[in-house]
């Protein structure tokens, strides 16, 4: 299991293939990359900076995993998230699941991600034309995250 | 003492990143901490507002009202998290 919270960028291709080495029962390789839009409630986004809870965070990010670990039939992941400032194209997040067969890796992956919005103590502000904002947490990501709740048996 | 930490809108509209606290001896749950800070003025009670949305973790977990607060806590107020 890999999380990692770093200003620099990452690279999918290098993560897939560290996440794969030498484990032969992989079948199934499930990502998700979060980037940086330039578009946001109607408004133009010129760079968005990241803050985060050093310390909670990572270990925010490690529980969503062993959850992830404990209630689908996966055989790792790997997460990182991007801090500091970002541009729009930038990347911000990526997870990525490795297991036997897709249904798990697609789910656990899903799961992580949506666990991750409203679990991991990060926070977006973005500057715009109109100046700087701190982003709205969303009520669709609650209820994308309360999907999962009262399904432990579904590995 | 008690380590309070604020983050994001929170610690821009507090001015304040945290501080390190001492605490009566009856203020010994989040809810009972969220109050007596809001007694500190104006910017502190609309700040944490009980109509406000915002988190509290204890000691880098997730807490609710009624999670205790004991001497030697790190306790962080945030508002709801946007990251991913």
């Amino acid at each position: 299991m890999t999380v990692r919270v770093q200003t620099e960028d990452f690279d999918i291709g290098a993560e897939i293939m560290a996440l794969r080495k030498g484990r032969p029962d992989v079948g199934a390789v499930a990502s998700f990359v979060g980037v940086v839009r330039d578009l946001n409630q109607g408004d133009r986004v010129s760079t968005m900076a990241l803050e985060h809870y050093p310390g909670m965070t990572e270990k925010a990010l490690d529980a969503i995993v062993v959850e992830a670990k404990e209630r689908w039939d996966i055989i790792d992941a790997t997460v990182i998230h991007r801090i500091g400032d970002l541009r729009p194209l930038d990347q911000i997040v990526l997870v990525v699941v490795v297991g036997m067969h897709r249904g798990a890796a697609f789910e656990a992956c899903e799961f992580i991600m949506d666990y991750l919005k409203t679990r991991a103590p990060f926070w977006k502000k973005e500057q715009t034309p109109q100046g700087e904002r701190w982003v709205d947490a969303h009520e669709s990501d609650d209820q994308a995250a309360e999907r999962w709740a009262g399904e432990s048996d579904r590995a | 003492m008690v380590k309070l930490l604020f983050f994001a809108r929170l610690r821009e509209d507090l001015g304040t990143a945290g501080e390190d606290i001492h605490l009566p001896e009856h203020i010994n749950t989040v809810d009972a901490l969220r109050h007596y800070l809001m007694t500190r003025g104006e910017v502190w009670r609309d700040v944490l507002a009980p109509t406000k949305a915002l988190r509290v973790s204890v000691n880098q977990e997730m807490a609710k009202p009624e999670t205790a607060v004991r001497e030697g806590d790190e306790v962080a107020f945030f508002p709801p998290v946007t990251g991913g």
